[in-house]
């Protein structure tokens, strides 16, 4: 398949390698080549986090899905709040604004869009929830403590206090344990005796374009894959000076004959600081370059989709976007 | 808001002073950005009967991508029509790729564990 497209970072410039056959970056695209290509390999998949090497893809793809993922996979989040009452020090506002930003396990799959935002909350498209506290004095306590936990009851308001409310015949099709904040020690607000919240709350599916409350992802990042390779043999303190120039791990000490020579261990964990050009003598020693058609991507999700369930979304919502436009051009 | 896509998303810029020319079009996308505008272009500017591709979103407040195609030879539809097609095989690979990948590491850790 040949080299891969490289960019050498060096101290004041950063410079091309021009390949000698034809990369991702120069070439026509077709469909054939891409396949060759294509390549992903799944490094790490977490309940949250996923990270895996995309190949042979061209940066204006990779940003695409990249982008799609942070503001164009929809979720559901609290939109609308009627405030019947609340006594407590957080103001309306402030408050309404923390409970949207809770994330919400509904599955966005099962909700359509609002037809428009003024209009009646449907079973189709609203989640009703409803947070009703009232804190009080802790009669029970028999303890002689001054802590706010042992004297108050509900002093600290959390996103488990949030209730559904089933709406028509949602409570056939869902249940509350599938539909409620990811989270619930969420804390929402605190109170003292004789405060109370008395709040409806109303979520709808949308996407991060609307709101950033609605984007799945909490971070959805690549970066390209870092090479690094020691031109010299860097020796003794130099070599340790060198280590602490990368990323933990990315350069290793090989000890040879009582002396103490740096090697590369892995590149793909370097951040790619520029600490080694402080060094007069370590900046020769070190080539670091990064290959333009290898994209690292990693996904963290917020919790109400699962990571892969959020990429695969992704190219979901751009395969949609043509057909649907590819549709109207064939209708014109 | 961009919820549906049941009006009217394209429409053409007319092209000052060239009458009918079929093989230069600038082609408006409502509610699109960077996110199609850049895939797409890099999709269109590889179709060899294509002399120029390039997008702009004109203004940031207002949710339009221009996108012009001028041909060396053919309309610069069928161009567009291309680009999207690629587009749609690109992601239909992409996700068989990946789907192939997330099975193969799931059932290797789950035989670990």
């Amino acid at each position: 398949m040949g080299v891969p497209p490289t960019v050498t970072l060096e101290e004041h410039k950063i410079s091309k390698n021009v390949s000698r056959c034809p990369t991702v970056l120069d070439e026509h695209w077709t469909f054939k080549t891409f396949k060759k290509r294509c390549r992903i390999a799944i490094v790490r998949y977490e309940d949250y986090e996923i990270e895996f090497d995309f190949i042979g893809i061209h940066p204006a793809v990779a940003n695409t899905f990249r982008r799609i993922m942070i503001s164009e996979v929809p979720t559901v989040a609290i939109e609308k709040v009627h405030v019947l009452n609340n006594t407590s020090i957080m103001q309306d506002e402030v408050l309404t604004h923390r409970l949207g930003l809770i994330p919400l396990k509904a599955d966005p799959k099962l909700f359509e869009f609002k037809a428009e935002v003024d209009a009646e909350p449907r079973e189709q498209d609203t989640l009703e929830f409803e947070l009703k506290v009232k804190c009080m004095y802790n009669k029970d306590s028999n303890k002689n403590s001054s802590l706010a936990e042992d004297m108050y009851i509900n002093n600290y308001v959390y996103s488990k206090h949030i209730k559904w409310k089933p709406i028509g015949s949602q409570k056939d099709k869902f249940s509350e344990e599938n539909l409620g904040p990811v989270h619930d020690d969420i804390l929402i607000t605190k109170m003292i005796p004789g405060q109370e919240l008395d709040l409806k709350l109303f979520a709808i599916k949308s996407n991060g374009k609307d709101h950033a409350k609605f984007s799945p992802v909490a971070t959805a990042f690549y970066r390209m894959l870092p090479e690094i390779s020691l031109v010299k043999e860097v020796e003794g303190e130099a070599a340790e000076r060198l280590q602490k120039c990368f990323s933990p791990g990315v350069i290793g000490l090989k000890k040879d004959n009582g002396r103490v020579i740096a090697v590369v261990n892995d590149a793909r964990y370097d951040f790619s600081s520029r600490n080694v050009y402080r060094y007069d003598d370590l900046k020769d020693a070190v080539v670091m370059r990064k290959v333009q058609d290898h994209f690292i991507f990693t996904i963290e999700s917020v919790g109400a989709i699962k990571p892969d369930d959020i990429f695969r979304e992704a190219i979901n919502i751009l395969k949609d976007k043509c057909t649907s436009l590819l549709q109207e051009l064939n209708s014109l | 808001m961009s919820f549906f896509h049941t009006k009217q998303v394209i429409s053409q810029l007319a092209d000052a002073g060239t009458g009918i020319d079929e093989s230069s079009k600038t082609f408006v996308f409502e509610d699109e950005g960077h996110t199609l505008g850049n895939a797409l272009r890099y999709m269109i500017v590889n179709n060899p009967n294509v002399q120029f591709c390039g997008y702009t979103v004109p203004h940031p407040s207002e949710s339009k991508m221009h996108l012009r195609i001028q041909m060396f030879k053919g309309r610069a539809v069928d161009a567009l029509k291309k680009g999207l097609e690629d587009l749609v095989k690109m992601c239909d690979h992409s996700l068989l790729v990946f789907n192939e990948e997330m099975s193969i590491y799931k059932s290797e850790h789950d035989s670990k564990t």
